[in-house]
């Protein structure tokens, strides 16, 4: 047992000074009818080298984007990942800490807290900023319970149509629960609907399918009828594209995986959560505020915890404990990395690289256009082609496609790709019949 | 004061490099773009990796030492489990690559979900919930589900014990239910008789944590579930003490019908300084339906994900949970096998009492007999003799180099300190900790001033927490510093 340093010969030291005869003795009470009478069946343990092997063939058996230039988004993206990141996540005193519920041993976490919560406010223009939620969807479900509450008069959502999927089924969850009422619908018909029972409006920005719409028009629309405006964004999107606050956002919530998280089959990502400041003391999770210790000494330090679980129980603003704070600290790196310019920089770039594949594919002639709005880094076009073959085809090329979806191929295309890369690309998807 | 980045930052400066781009640029409307730059720092590859290193080392993990956290079980993060979590062929995959592209990533998802039913006696489980909170969440939808199911929708309340993680009730509320709490008896376990006259036909059920938050295993957990499943409620195990009965006793075994895991605390993934975590659930062969989708599933020697499940509570969030987080629990219950995981829960237990029958004659013992993974003990005497409170301990704590003890929980303990050292700590190391907590005892006594200022010795002191929650400063702001 590599991970247990108790001896056989401490073991009953131990047992004596615990005055117990055996180990057996202090479980003693455990009936004995709950009892497992038979080792459990799992495999028998590996050693370092066997786990290894295993490990290695598992990963063996799937195909990476290491190896495939990756196409797909629709949530989560293949942005270049800047080494520092992993040398300083990976240092133990931030990533075997717990919570940091003691401030004068976990300053390291705290100030890095601060530093996310004052970037993230930055991106949205958001007041405030919580120390993260689980990931994108979760973030905008609670966003939406919140806003529900917001009101004595109103308490309805409305999810805008080209939401995410995956995002509004785990809005529909979160809502249906708890008996709060969501309708969904297209932007044109949210321009004409009666709001008057309407609490929140959320919105993608760009939307699932990668259409950026006038968010002016939706937000005074939204405010004007006296809703909350939920905005749920992409981070490298918002160094380009208008402020959530210009257009009048209450909640700006979003997926943070593009700051400097791998895709990782889907997770661990980050929740980013901001808000105006009315909203600050029904914000879910765990907040760091300023303050200092006796001695004068500037410090940060968990703060407005009377809305958190562990203080109000069933009265918490939310469930929320764990939260992902390592993945908070990377997004704080990698936006201290990249930078004002940087990341300015990957956000043009994905810009101009996915706008080349688009052109590209239309000028093969085997694809349509479905959509006349602009868009950021991810758009659909429809191919004359089953998509999942195409897919396949692409893939024996050394290509992982896009998405299909119900409004055609969903591609998406960030800062990695080489015009090597998106040319064959091209020319494979176009020469492809079926 | 330490800096922040913000503070390093110098217009010119840059950490970062594209390479040139090869095609032409384009220009979104600038209707909707922004005018300004988001204002990040600009700071170079040094300053970055010196500042997040120095900040860094104001932090305590669990590689320096001693951290008997109750209720949080934190054991040592095995580096191995980082390396295979960090291979190439589990970080870099799309969740939406197709099946035939994940084949590896599919089969191992596949069979945590199986090794943690048999863990639990359960029949199916998800890896979707992405912590124990959002675990308990999802189990609580699913016993909602059930009931609304059978059209059984007069239950609208859920029990909770006094003695309960907060998570617990704040998790059924976000299911929509209302909080009945039960008592605890003189032994600090259920009052079945309470309990009793509280199950009805409009309760849904009774989460328990077992050994529950005292330590103490509930002796009576036969009985308990048949007064919950005699008027129709299900069991719900909480698993943050899974680690005392490992490969000893199942939650299925015992009545449960719906389990959540805390892979960050059992399964020995780190913690991150709070996150990312893992908490999967598990049902019982009727509830499996009600899973959140999809479904990690296997045809032959196809894994696949079965999104057509209609009975499904939906989802709790995008793709499948914190993969990469599950995928160190399946390495380290593939280390230490089945042995490994009975060996790691009686470790844990002794280790526990070990420590509690070396500060017995310091500190009052609520529930003075074997306990389980932890315990707690009371400071009421150090309290009512010398005016010390438990918080003032735990602080003194930390001048002698440890983390301290969960403090003031579970609710029901007056002073309370929840003291639990997991089965990674030696013996050598619990002598030193309860020699440290016996000193504490007599500082109390003979020298209280030292406990009232304590911590002495960390980067910062004792921290103003009124002032930061009546004026919250909660970002850094250019003026501020000028």
């Amino acid at each position: 047992m590599r991970y247990i340093p108790v001896t056989d010969r401490d073991r009953q030291e131990m047992l004596k000074r615990c005055k117990a005869d055996s180990v057996e003795h202090l479980f003693s009470c455990i009936p004995e009818q709950v009892r497992l009478k038979r080792p459990l069946n799992l495999p028998p343990a590996k050693s370092e080298m066997e786990l290894i092997k295993y490990m290695q063939s598992l990963a063996a058996q799937n195909s990476n984007t290491g190896n495939y230039a990756c196409f797909l988004g629709a949530g989560a993206y293949d942005h270049y990942i800047p080494s520092v990141i992993s040398h300083l996540i990976s240092r133990q005193e931030f990533l075997t800490a717990y919570t940091p519920y003691q401030p004068e041993i976990s300053q390291g976490t705290l100030t890095a807290i601060f530093e996310y919560q004052t970037m993230i406010c930055e991106l949205t223009g958001m007041d405030v900023a919580n120390a993260s939620m689980y990931d994108g969807a979760s973030a905008l479900a609670e966003a939406c319970a919140i806003s529900s509450g917001a009101f004595r008069k109103r308490s309805d959502i409305i999810i805008v149509e080209d939401m995410h999927p995956e995002y509004r089924e785990t809005v529909e969850t979160y809502l249906k629960f708890r008996d709060i009422k969501y309708t969904s619908m297209t932007v044109k018909q949210l321009l004409e609907a009666d709001l008057t029972n309407v609490a929140g409006v959320c919105v993608q920005y760009p939307s699932f399918y990668g259409d950026i719409y006038d968010m002016q028009v939706i937000g005074d629309y939204v405010k004007q009828n006296g809703s909350l405006f939920i905005v749920c964004a992409n981070p490298v999107a918002l160094a380009l594209l208008k402020s959530p606050k210009d257009f009048g956002a209450d909640f700006v919530v979003g997926e943070g995986q593009p700051l400097g998280m791998p895709m990782g089959f889907g997770g661990p990502y980050l929740g980013f959560f901001a808000c105006v400041k009315e909203h600050m003391r029904k914000m879910p999770g765990r907040i760091v505020g300023k303050t200092t210790d006796v001695d004068g000494k500037t410090a940060y330090v968990l703060t407005l915890q009377a809305r958190e679980q562990h203080i109000r129980r069933e009265k918490a603003t939310s469930n929320i404990c764990s939260n992902q704070a390592l993945c908070a600290l990377t997004a704080t790196i990698y936006l201290s990395v990249t930078g004002k310019k940087g990341f300015k920089q990957v956000a043009q770039r994905c810009v101009d690289n996915a706008h080349y594949v688009y052109e590209g594919l239309l000028k093969t002639g085997k694809f349509e256009k479905t959509s006349d709005m602009p868009f950021f880094h991810e758009f659909t076009v429809k191919p004359k082609v089953n998509i999942a073959a195409l897919n396949r085809y692409l893939y024996g090329h050394g290509f992982i496609g896009g998405l299909e979806t119900d409004r055609g191929w969903l591609i998406a295309v960030t800062e990695k790709r080489t015009k090597e890369e998106m040319d064959e690309f091209i020319r494979r998807a176009g020469e492809f019949n079926g | 004061m330490a800096e922040l980045i913000f503070n390093l930052s110098k217009e010119g400066k840059c950490a970062f490099s594209l390479p040139e781009s090869q095609v032409p640029s384009y220009e979104i409307d600038k209707k909707y773009t922004r005018e300004d730059d988001v204002s990040l720092p600009e700071v170079s590859e040094v300053d970055v990796i010196r500042h997040f290193t120095n900040i860094s080392r104001n932090n305590y993990g669990v590689d320096q030492g001693f951290y008997p956290l109750g209720s949080c079980t934190m054991k040592y993060n095995p580096k191995v489990n980082e390396d295979v979590a960090g291979l190439q062929g589990f970080t870099s995959l799309h969740p939406y690559q197709p099946e035939y592209q994940v084949q590896g990533a599919l089969k191992a998802a596949y069979e945590l979900g199986g090794y943690l039913c048999e863990i639990t006696g359960m029949k199916g489980a998800t890896l979707q919930p992405a912590a124990g909170a959002h675990g308990e969440m999802t189990g609580i939808m699913i016993i909602k589900a059930y009931h609304q199911n059978r059209n059984d929708n007069k239950r609208t309340k859920m029990i909770v014990p006094d003695s309960a993680h907060g998570t617990n009730p704040a998790s059924a509320a976000t299911a929509g239910y209302e909080i009945v709490q039960v008592k605890s008896d003189d032994l600090g376990l259920v009052d079945i008789d309470a309990l009793a006259a509280l199950m009805d036909d409009e309760t849904a059920g009774l989460m328990l944590t077992n050994p529950n938050t005292l330590g103490l295993f509930e002796s009576n957990i036969t009985k308990i579930a048949k007064i919950v499943h005699d008027k129709g409620g299900l069991l719900y195990y909480d698993g943050a003490n899974l680690n005392a009965i490992m490969g000893i006793a199942r939650p299925f075994d015992m009545g449960f019908d719906v389990v959540h895991f805390n892979l960050h605390k059992t399964m020995s993934t780190p913690h991150g300084g709070g996150g990312p975590g893992s908490g999967p659930v598990c049902v019982r062969e009727d509830l499996v339906r009600f899973l959140p989708k999809p479904v990690v599933c296997k045809d032959g020697e196809r894994y696949y994900l079965d999104h057509d499940r209609k009975d499904a509570i939906g989802r709790v969030k995008a793709f499948y949970g914190n993969y990469l987080v599950y995928i160190k629990a399946l390495a380290y219950i593939l280390t230490m096998g089945p042995d490994g995981l009975k060996k790691a829960s009686e470790t844990a237990v002794l280790n526990a009492n070990y420590i509690m029958a070396g500060i017995k004659d310091s500190f009052v013992i609520p529930y003075d007999r074997f306990c389980m993974h932890e315990f707690v003990l009371s400071g009421s005497r150090q309290k009512e003799q010398y005016g010390i409170s438990t918080l003032d301990m735990a602080k003194r704590l930390l001048d002698y180099g440890y983390h301290p003890p969960t403090i003031y929980f579970p609710l029901i303990v007056h002073e309370g300190m929840m003291i639990e050292p997991t089965e990674t700590e030696s013996k050598e190391t619990l002598d030193k900790f309860i020699e440290a907590l016996n000193k504490i005892a007599k500082e109390a006594k003979t020298n209280p001033e030292l406990l009232h200022d304590a911590p002495h010795n960390t980067y910062v002191r004792r921290l103003d927490e009124v002032t930061a929650a009546r004026n919250p400063v909660l970002k850094w702001e250019k003026e501020q510093d000028e």
